[in-house]
């Protein structure tokens, strides 16, 4: 759920206005908006989540109203509403991956990091979530890094762990 | 060895160049097509091809082409459809990232084909790996003229462009997906007005699965007569399946439609049977909305004659004893998997990615969702068999977009084919709470594993 009254400013380097322009030239005159999702990614990529300031100042950058930009980041899954773990793991959970241990693995990592999903660790390294079918199902179980969106592939409870230690030790 | 037409050279190292994919023949459809034929020679070969969209619907393409509304004056638009969501299914994943240049490529083909001098290709956002990929593959392209102003001196512009999805499944939907382009939510539009008429920017446009596209390459080369000479009856050509589940080797696989079901799921050229020597139970044969049919009726259709993947052998009998092609999302369970929990499974993804907009389709998945969590978990009553029946009826064909239909089908094909399983977790809560339902229960008894001797 958004809480439009949280307010954490962040500022826009001038870096991220650069691709924001870049973003923008891709489309018609008249039809930046659809520069949205896009500018929501690089934001998100920046700031490893979407904070209700930089949702405002994308939609004076699209000239649109902040509402549009509110009802977009809420629909669609992949936008943080809320801070992340430096390492958001997301898991899919989705049948094919199921049938081949996916539950396990959810299981493990709430065991093995401490937490339940969609919180974040003390440290601020992760956070962890299920996710629906990520396209990925004869390589099962998945799971996928934010912001680069790396995936690992054929995960097992080891390969979980050895993953976790050299995150760790980045 | 079946013919392969879009992965045969996806072993090549360094195919996904654009040096290496043009050693092996890359882009002489791009030469060929602006060169020596004028876009409706290309419509009319894609037609010949008899290709059918290779996302799930099976529309056939040249003819959707054909729909193309061309307005003076008015832009169109091409879109390649990338944001491969269906549970099952990671084709286009697999193409886009080990030969982005064959969908380049189709895109522009394709473009050409239509009049449009801007196109998309929509990924869904997950995909920022094959984003990557496909937007160092067109800057690749572009430097080497493939792209951009007055491509190979014929006059031709076009810009191409990747646009990330922000993660929903139901911008699968071609009208959604335009909502999204748009920098909209992705509710599906009410059609009529169709894309082709009106659709991007109210500008006509075609929107064509990533698969379909790079198909236009080999059809330009060889030509659409002997594209249609692959495959059987009206399911002609190749086409991608990826193979998931309890398999010995899932992957994605290039067959020549018409291959025996059994012989893909089997033989070592394709899956290699069932994994850790188990047996096989049920099938979804083209992603997580089409029917899930039992083992036999799996490998033979219900007169005993072997079952094909083509469009019309999967989906012979209709949905009493056959299933759909679909994207060609092939799901193995083997004898241990439960068709209860995997039911709830797939409904708890359609109410996680219904979009809101028709109340059957929002209330519904979720009822849905809740009923079969209820007898999973042991606590169902036989009413509930009954209701979930009479939900998925109620959605079914009631929504503006197929999502509806597409969350109602699983779970009434899990009744139909395996309601002696529902009943088994109501009569027996605590004992379906600590095995699965067991093979010597099913009503129609699948073969005994042959022994295997080990060779060590």
């Amino acid at each position: 759920m958004l809480k439009v009254e949280e307010q954490t400013p962040v500022q826009f380097s001038s870096e991220l206005l650069a691709k924001f322009d870049d973003v923008k030239s891709r489309y018609p005159e008249g039809k930046e908006k659809s520069a949205l999702l896009p500018l929501l990614h690089l934001v998100q990529a920046e700031f490893l989540w979407v904070p209700t300031s930089a949702m405002d100042q994308v939609a004076e950058y699209l000239n649109i109203q902040p509402i549009e930009v509110y009802e977009v980041a809420t629909f669609y899954t992949m936008y943080f509403l809320k801070p992340q773990g430096k390492y958001a793991l997301e898991v899919c959970r989705t049948g094919p991956c199921c049938l081949v241990g996916a539950e396990k693995i959810l299981d493990h990592l709430e065991a093995k990091l401490g937490i339940k999903e969609g919180e974040v660790t003390a440290d601020g390294l992760f956070s962890f979530r299920g996710v629906e079918c990520l396209a990925a199902c004869g390589f099962g179980p998945v799971l996928q890094i934010s912001p680069e969106y790396t995936f690992y592939e054929n995960l097992t409870t080891d390969s979980v762990d050895k993953l976790i230690e050299d995150l760790k030790n980045k | 060895m079946s013919r392969k037409l879009l992965l045969e050279h996806i072993n090549v190292p360094g195919i996904n160049t654009l040096e290496v994919y043009r050693q092996k023949g890359g882009y002489r459809a791009v030469e060929k097509a602006l060169k020596t034929l004028t876009p409706e020679e290309i419509v009319e070969e894609v037609k010949k091809s008899g290709l059918r969209g290779r996302g799930g619907a099976g529309f056939p393409t040249g003819m959707k082409w054909s729909f193309l509304a061309k307005p003076e004056g008015v832009a169109r638009y091409l879109v390649c459809n990338a944001d491969e969501s269906e549970p099952g299914t990671f084709k286009d994943r697999y193409l886009m990232t080990y030969i982005p240049h064959a969908l380049i490529e189709g895109m522009i083909v394709s473009s050409f084909a239509l009049g449009a001098k801007v196109s998309y290709i929509y990924v869904r956002g997950e995909m920022m790996p094959q984003i990557r990929i496909l937007e160092k593959a067109i800057a690749e392209a572009k430097a080497a003229g493939w792209l951009g102003k007055n491509i190979l001196g014929t006059g031709y512009d076009l810009e191409l462009y990747v646009q990330p999805g922000g993660g929903a499944y139901i911008c699968g939907e071609e009208t959604a997906l335009l909502e999204s382009l748009e920098g909209k939510r992705g509710n599906p539009r009410i059609k009529p007005p169709f894309p082709a008429i009106a659709g991007l920017y109210g500008c006509p446009t075609v929107v064509n699965n990533v698969e379909s596209i790079a198909a236009v390459v080999p059809i330009i080369n060889d030509g659409g007569d002997e594209y249609a000479k692959i495959g059987i009856g009206r399911s002609t050509g190749t086409k991608l399946i990826s193979a998931s589940g309890n398999l010995v080797k899932p992957g994605v696989y290039e067959i020549e439609l018409g291959l025996p079901v059994e012989e893909f799921i089997y033989s070592d050229e394709y899956c290699g049977g069932i994994a850790n020597g188990k047996r096989l139970k049920a099938t979804v044969a083209g992603g997580s909305s089409v029917p899930v049919l039992p083992a036999n009726l799996t490998l033979k259709l219900a007169n005993g004659e072997p079952r094909l993947m083509s469009y019309e052998s999967l989906s012979e009998g209709g949905f009493a004893t056959g299933t759909m092609m679909g994207s060609g999302g092939f799901i193995a369970f083997d004898e241990d998997q439960c068709i209860v929990r995997n039911t709830w499974n797939f409904s708890r993804f359609y109410h996680h990615e219904s979009c809101g907009q028709c109340s059957p389709c929002r209330e519904g998945t979720g009822w849905m969702e809740k009923v079969l969590h209820k007898i999973e978990h042991g606590h169902g009553t036989m009413s509930d068999v009954d209701l979930l029946w009479d939900i998925q009826r109620k959605i079914e064909g009631n929504t503006i977009c197929p999502l509806g239909d597409a969350a109602a089908w699983p779970v009434a094909s899990a009744i139909r084919h395996f309601r002696d399983e529902f009943e088994w977790h109501i009569k027996e809560p605590v004992k379906s709470q600590q095995q699965n339902y067991g093979i010597a229960n099913y009503a129609v008894p699948i073969e005994k594993a042959v022994e295997v001797k080990s060779e060590n």
